[in-house]
């Protein structure tokens, strides 16, 4: 019985993610459009782009070889994996102890090795542009993304997110400056990993601004549509991986009734509301860095990590 | 059980002995091939029983080498592991070349080394005391320099020929020294007289240093690797196979074998020495291969940095042993043995990929190659299994030993000492870091190379390469799945090694359910790379048939929209230079004090403008050559000793005569 | 004291210490400005909440006093001084931000290693607040060292005696803290005044006011 309430939570989580994952996209796209004084468009555009694109016909260049047609794929099934481990409404997962949060981090790091990949295959100029930055920043956002982890696997005992989870959930931890740290920097990491304002803009198609677009530019169709639902994806699991382990009041235990399960899927509804509420704030109330200040911004990011890391390392002996 | 891959060792000389005489014909070559791929066949089966059952170590005397020595060889755990990581290297690099040695121009100098290549392998991991492991190494050195100087026509290859056998000398005085210093002043070179003897602690640092330089210079550790990068490009693809997956291996047996066996209880400080060269070597590595555009080249400094993250592994269980945290530095110490096997396979796969693409096109420099996949896919295929597999990419082997190498970082912390609290956080961000570089490394190699579209005329003709080649790439490419999906085999094969050198074992790996990977224990953390690869693929799955079902399946063919300025010309696609460019700036403009330069041809000429990367090597400028100079300098004024009179030669004679006799009345 | 005040008190210590980092980050004048003004304020946060932990009321005195002066009255003062005197509003760098933010961590990791060794018998948290002082002082030393611009090395000159101050407050009984504090105020306004004078004297060759008087635009 407790079985077939795991699996049914899992296939829920799975579902649920992908299900919200566009409107997440929408609803900081309307903020950020309301904050600038215009309408904007409505919070269920992103699903209509999906259709409308899945409609379509894909334009493949001449170039473009199989591994071209292959890749969304491939991004589509590291992504979703990835983000149906991230505990959302309630931690113990079924399948939660099969990847932790360092295998998360590699899958979506695979996501990014094949997206960089598709840039160079047509042998466009743009495609280097976006493939060369991509894993600039990469360079920078991984090995940070990876202190991080550290430091919340020092603090939990394991690298699992639902240990980690649980232990943010339990009264004991408090305030600590490790976590103070590792929070700004996982704020960092997540805004370079989904291409938000300030390290790239999502909304543009200049070659001198874009990272992530220049290496979708040569997508078309059901493709694009995979890759859009991706890099929606992408954002619900960063925001999820936020509220998991920075605010994880609501989340229900393993082996909560129902009723606590509906608590819990209001309060992540909740919290994605706010996470996208903040970002847009965020978005419209800065600018973007110009390319190779982004170094920095990435490098402060790992350094914060880093420390955040060495003060645990320090302080287990006192 | 010994006896057999000692066998197997005298026929594998055997053959280079008959190359000479039938190299020339072309069935020679096959034959050659043919006959050490049986005999590492062998060898890797008597390995592979030997380590999978759990065998008692067999060991053997022979009465060859020095008479009141003898040749001991003894198979124990250790040996075994790597026997199996030096033949399946062998099995496949001599698979590849049935099919690669057929376009090999001068047969006769690759032949007759090529066999006595693996015998001196072979025999170095078999070997029971000083004498026969140094022959066997030196053996093993010359031989795979003579591979080096194959294609002697090409000026590089000599100098790298120099550089190796220069550097290959220092390792080899290094390790002399070091058995020396073991040995004691009674001559004990049986490495089980060294064994039972107790060195006192500056004997045992000054052994474990010139370990470090011996067996790190043929390994690549930072600074030693001047010659690794120089050399391996150099010999023929198959050999550059075998020398960067598997001799690198031989030199990390070196070190294990005398640093975790020979030396007894480590104390606590060799583990930072060893932990900050394998820091540096991880990132310095990885920031040299981002440089490159030699496809080879780049392979040889990626094996750098993995031979920094295997002494990561290694510095860690240093470190955990020497505190008597015989569990945790059982983890490290099967997270860089893992990596050892890992790395063989998935290099030798790389530099497989390399030499067809060497062979079908002539070209080793990406900036003249691309849209290879069109024309190879094959080869591209197996290829990008090999790029995935060493960026760490899971469901696949590289992300399986980097996990193990985290998880022990994570447990460190519990080490009491101060240097090493600070010391192994900075490792884990370099580590990191280089995995991370690592991947753009590998986007770069394979995007610039296969993807795209043909940058020379030499691309555009490629065809696909013989089926032995073909056969031995997709057998290492399925290892590498099968070793990233069921790691738990593979762990707990290694138990037995493990279990010698640390005391201790991981936990049995073979009785988690789902075939998970437990470090330390189920509530800590666990992968289980079979459900991550299901996911993946019933992920992937149903996708395709949502979207097969639900969108539209026209499609159509057209010119590339590039922002709707198309060029034709395939010279507008980023070469290997410009995607590194932005790395380069960040990374490479401190370390390498890189610059861009260009070269503007004057108004209305209408030559090309040339742009000039210029790099500067900090290794080579600043350790070698400064060595260079004073040795030189030296030299030269020591040659001044050439020239004395008779006179000033007979009182050199007096004052030597004189001082020898002072100190023999000084002396207490 | 409960948990939860050494928490705070922490959390405030180690915010100081992002700040100052935060610093190192900046490339432009009146980002920095910004920043320093929040590192003041983190700094009279910090100072209160020592003063309610402690039970030490003269150390509001201290916080309102970092929170006028440095935090509201100093940054606006050099505002309007880099507009009036056209000062270059871009940081020159001797050591760019990713060396410095390197060795910026080395500091504070020496800082740790030190303080943690020196005061081996201590409360634990008020050792890890003291690394954090002392960590501080050293990146705002840093701050002063590598980069060229006159109002920069005042800020960092400003940074260094905010850890000053956080670790004489985090240690208790130093009830000189108000007066040293005042001190070191009217330094900075000398030195801030001596740029003046300096400027002045280079842009008009004197600083006799009366012919000073001179050049002004307006005849009376």
């Amino acid at each position: 019985m407790a079985l077939i309430t795991d699996l049914f939570v899992q296939g829920g989580q799975m579902l649920i993610v992908l299900l919200l994952a566009p409107l997440l996209t929408g609803f900081v796209r309307a903020t950020k459009a309301r904050m600038m004084r215009r309408r904007g468009p409505p919070l269920v555009q992103p699903y209509r782009d999906l259709v409308r694109l899945m409609r379509k016909e894909v334009v493949l260049a001449d170039s473009a070889s199989w591994l071209f047609r292959v890749i969304p794929y491939l991004i589509f099934a590291a992504t979703w994996v990835a983000a149906s481990l991230v505990p959302t409404f309630r931690t113990g997962l079924l399948f939660s102890w099969s990847a932790d949060l360092i295998a998360i981090a590699a899958l979506l790091g695979s996501a990014r090795f094949f997206l960089a990949l598709a840039g160079l295959d047509v042998g466009t100029s743009f495609g280097g542009i976006g493939s060369s930055r991509e894993v600039m920043i990469a360079s920078l956002a991984e090995p940070a993304m990876i202190m991080i982890v550290f430091t919340l696997a020092l603090l939990a005992g394991s690298t699992q997110l639902s240990t980690i989870a649980e232990l943010m959930v339990a009264p004991g931890v408090g305030l600590r400056v490790s976590l103070g740290l590792a929070l700004i920097a996982l704020i960092m990491v997540a805004l370079a990993e989904n291409a938000r304002i300030p390290v790239d803009n999502p909304a543009t198609h200049l070659e001198l601004t874009m990272v992530h677009e220049a290496m979708v530019l040569e997508y078309s169709g059901r493709h694009l549509a995979l890759i859009e639902l991706s890099t929606f994806l992408k954002l619900l699991l960063y925001v999820s991986l936020i509220a998991c382990i920075f605010a994880p009041w609501g989340v229900a235990e393993q082996g909560a009734t129902s009723a606590a399960l509906a608590v819990g899927i209001v309060a992540y509804v909740g919290k994605l509301a706010g996470g996208g509420l903040l970002l847009a704030v965020f978005e419209t109330s800065i600018a973007k860095m110009r390319v190779f200040r982004v170094p920095e911004f990435l490098g402060a990011a790992l350094m914060l990590g880093l420390l955040a890391t060495l003060l645990l390392f320090v302080s287990r002996s006192l | 059980m010994t006896v057999v891959i000692l066998v197997c060792a005298a026929c594998w000389l055997v053959l280079a002995g008959t190359a000479v005489a039938i190299g020339r014909s072309p069935a020679g070559s096959t034959i050659i091939y043919g006959g050490s791929l049986l005999l590492a066949v062998v060898s890797l089966v008597v390995g592979t029983i030997h380590l999978l059952g759990h065998a008692a170590p067999a060991a053997v005397t022979l009465p060859l080498g020095l008479p009141w020595i003898g040749a001991h060889f003894r198979l124990d755990a250790l040996s075994a592991f790597f026997i199996v990581v030096v033949d399946l290297g062998a099995v496949t690099a001599s698979l590849f070349a049935i099919g690669y040695g057929r376009h090999e121009q001068a047969p006769l100098r690759v032949l007759p080394f090529y066999p006595a290549f693996l015998a001196g392998m072979n025999v170095v991991v078999l070997a029971d005391d000083a004498f026969s492991f140094l022959v066997a190494w030196e053996f093993m050195s010359l031989s795979s320099w003579a591979l080096v100087l194959a294609h002697h026509q090409v000026p590089d290859n000599i100098r790298a020929g120099y550089v190796y056998i220069v550097m290959a000398s220092f390792g080899t005085l290094a390790l002399l020294l070091a058995f020396g210093l073991l040995a004691g002043p009674d001559g004990g070179y049986a490495f089980a007289d060294i064994r039972a003897s107790h060195p006192s602690a500056a004997v045992a640092a000054l052994a474990l240093c010139l370990a470090l330089l011996g067996a790190g210079s043929k390994a690549g550790l930072v600074p030693l690797h001047v010659w690794l990068p120089l050399a391996h490009p150099a010999a023929p693809s198959h050999v550059s196979a075998l020398m960067s997956g598997v001799m690198t291996k031989v030199a990390v047996y070196g070190f294990v074998r005398i640093v975790f066996d020979l030396l007894g209880e480590p104390a606590w400080w060799w583990s930072m020495v060893v932990l900050t060269l394998a820091g540096l070597t991880c990132v310095l590595g990885v920031l040299y291969a981002l440089m490159q555009h030699d496809l080879k080249r780049l392979l040889a400094y990626h094996t750098v940095e993995n031979i920094g993250i295997i002494f990561i592994g290694l510095g860690l269980g240093l470190a955990f042993k020497a505190y008597g945290m015989a569990w945790a530095a059982a983890l490290a110490l099967t997270a860089a043995l893992l990596h050892v096997f890992n790395h063989s396979l998935f290099k030798s796969l790389l530099f497989f990929g390399a030499g067809a693409v060497l062979t079908a096109t002539g070209e080793r420099d990406m900036e003249h190659l691309g849209g290879l996949i069109h024309r190879m896919p094959q080869t591209a295929f197996t290829f990008l299994i090999g790029c995935a597999a060493i960026s760490a990419l899971p469901p696949l082997n590289g992300f399986v030993s980097e996990w193990l190498t985290f998880q022990a970082i994570l447990v460190s912390p519990q080490l009491p000492s101060w240097g090493l609290k600070f010391l192994v956080p900075a490792v884990g961000a370099l580590l990191a870091l280089s995995a991370t570089l690592a991947a753009a490394c590998f986007v770069k190699a394979f995007g610039v190379t296969f993807l795209g579209r043909a940058r020379t005329p030499a691309a555009m003709a490629a065809q696909e390469t013989d089926r032995f080649s073909l056969a031995a790439m997709f057998l290492l490419a399925a290892l590498c799945l099968a070793a990233g999906i069921l790691p738990g085999l593979f762990i707990d094969a290694l138990a037995g090694v493990v279990q010698t050198l640390a005391g201790e074992r991981m936990p049995v790996q073979s009785g988690v359910e789902w075939l998970s990977i437990v470090p330390i224990a189920q509530s800590r953390s666990s992968y289980n790379g079979l459900l991550v690869f299901l996911f993946m693929v019933i992920s992937g799955v149903l996708a395709a048939f949502a979207i097969h079902r639900l969108a539209s399946d026209r499609l159509r063919r057209a010119p590339a929209w590039d922002c709707g300025y198309p060029d034709a010309s395939p010279a507008t696609q980023y070469t290997a230079s410009s995607f590194a460019q932005p790395i380069r700036r960040v990374f490479g403009s401190a370390v390498f004090r890189a610059r861009e330069q260009v070269t503007m041809p004057p108004p209305g000429d209408t030559g090309p403008a040339r742009l000039h990367v210029v790099l500067h090597d900090p290794v080579w400028e600043g350790l070698y050559l400064p060595l260079a100079a004073g040795i030189s300098f030296t030299a030269e004024r020591l040659n001044g000793l050439q020239f004395l009179t008779i006179r000033q030669f007979l009182s050199l004679v007096f004052a030597a005569l004189v001082i020898l006799l002072l100190v023999l009345a000084l002396w207490p | 004291m409960s948990r939860l005040t050494f928490d705070v008190a922490h959390m405030l210590a180690g915010s100081l210490v992002l700040v100052s980092f935060l610093q190192l980050y900046q490339d432009r004048l009146y980002a920095l400005l910004n920043i320093y003004a929040v590192h003041a304020l983190v700094l009279a946060l910090s100072v209160a909440w020592q003063a309610y932990a402690q039970d030490a009321p003269h150390l509001y005195v201290t916080a309102a006093i970092a929170l006028v002066f440095k935090a509201i009255i100093i940054p606006i003062a050099l505002h309007r001084i880099i507009v009036r005197l056209g000062i270059h509003r871009e940081i020159e760098k001797v050591v760019g931000v990713g060396p410095a933010m390197l060795i910026g961590m080395g500091l504070v990791a020496l800082a740790m290693v030190v303080m943690l060794r020196v005061t081996a018998e201590a409360d634990p948290l008020a050792r890890e607040d003291l690394a954090f002082a002392l960590s501080v002082v050293l990146l705002g030393l840093l701050m002063m060292v590598t980069r060229r611009n006159a109002v920069s090395q005042v800020v960092g000159f400003m940074s260094l005696e905010n850890g000053l101050v956080l670790a004489a407050t985090g240690a208790k009984g130093m009830p000189l803290v108000v007066e040293i504090s005042v001190a070191f105020s009217i330094l900075i306004a000398f030195i801030v005044i001596g740029i003046f004078l300096f400027r002045i004297r280079e842009r008009f060759d004197t600083v006799d006011l009366q012919v000073l008087d001179s050049y002004r635009g307006e005849r009376r």
